[in-house]
């Protein structure tokens, strides 16, 4: 059984590693979690990137929900909003494009092109 | 939806729009009866009247960008498709009940799902948000809550990694004591 007890040391062992963390870098991974982005697919591709942070020990990246972004034929959608103000808005997610986007995006600075609105709706459109 | 846990997060995602910092689940299984009832208590700023009137009609939503809200209404349907019914409580200034029971042994009742996904997803987004989680089958209680879990790792915040997948292994254990004999059925629906 899972004790309280237990959360004693992860406190402690936490303590000693916020202690050296570094500033929070204040990226900011926002989903879209309302109705429509939840009947998509939005919570494994949230859960993914929590846990894709956690693999690589990055600390600095906050992930958050919103409500519907309001084009719902889009979800799961997720935006990348820099502490400079720029924002990315990655469309169609499921939680391999989730990992790619951490792996990409937050941890080498690359733009997944192929997944942002912008380059998703071109695509449509070329085909209708 | 697929699943009532998808439900839950729905119907939560209402109650940090209204406000609520503390929010209570309670997830009651009694298999004499054949009744599975799921209740979420929010603090949030409540419904006037003629909001709680309407809030199950899908043209119903406090949004104004556009005029469809279908959270409520798919949860409705989805426990009268059950043989269960939706039940709501709510008046302004004193936060909103929302209650939906289903038979358990309903063809289309919907499986449980992930719900340790749900809670733990809430809390990785909304760290100031206090949860608290009941699970009940017959005689055998589980209790769940943010408050306790933040008294015990003052200084660290309740969304950092290791605390919260202590969370999820906690609640995992939990719904596997509480629905042990009939969890199959109620959470993947088999």
């Amino acid at each position: 059984m899972k004790s309280l007890a237990e959360l004693e040391e992860i406190r402690k062992k936490a303590l000693d590693k916020i202690n050296i963390r570094k500033e929070n870098n204040g990226v900011r991974i926002v989903v879209g979690m309302a109705t429509c982005g939840i009947a998509a697919g939005a919570r494994p591709v949230m859960n993914t990137i929590v846990e894709e942070l956690k693999k690589r020990n990055i600390n600095d990246v906050t992930v958050t929900m919103t409500g519907c972004i309001g084009v719902c034929r889009l979800e799961p959608i997720v935006e990348v909003l820099d502490p400079d103000g720029s924002r990315v808005t990655y469309v169609n997610m499921t939680p391999e494009k989730a990992q790619h986007i951490v792996s990409e995006h937050i941890v080498n600075g690359r733009i997944c092109l192929d997944y942002t609105i912008g380059e998703v709706e071109k695509k449509e459109k070329s085909k209708a | 939806m697929r699943d009532l846990s998808l439900h839950l997060l729905d119907i939560l995602q209402n109650s940090i729009s209204a406000k609520a910092d503390n929010v209570s689940i309670e997830l009651a299984v009694d298999t004499s009866t054949d009744k599975l009832a799921l209740k979420i208590a929010d603090n949030g700023i409540g419904m006037n009247e003629k909001l709680l009137k309407s809030v199950t009609d899908p043209f119903t939503t406090t949004r104004t960008s556009r005029k469809v809200g279908l959270g409520i209404s798919l949860l409705k349907a989805s426990a009268e498709r059950a043989g269960g019914e939706l039940m709501i409580q709510s008046s302004e200034g004193n936060g909103t009940t929302i209650s939906a029971n289903f038979s358990i042994s309903n063809i289309d009742r919907l499986p449980l799902g992930d719900l340790t996904e749900t809670i733990c997803s809430i809390i990785a987004a909304y760290m100031e948000i206090e949860i608290d989680l009941t699970l009940i089958n017959g005689s055998k209680t589980f209790q769940f809550s943010t408050i306790e879990i933040k008294k015990q790792i003052s200084g660290i915040p309740i969304n950092h990694y290791d605390v919260l997948e202590w969370i999820r292994e906690f609640i995992n254990e939990g719904i596997t004591t509480i629905f042990g004999g009939v969890l199959n059925e109620i959470v993947s629906g088999t």
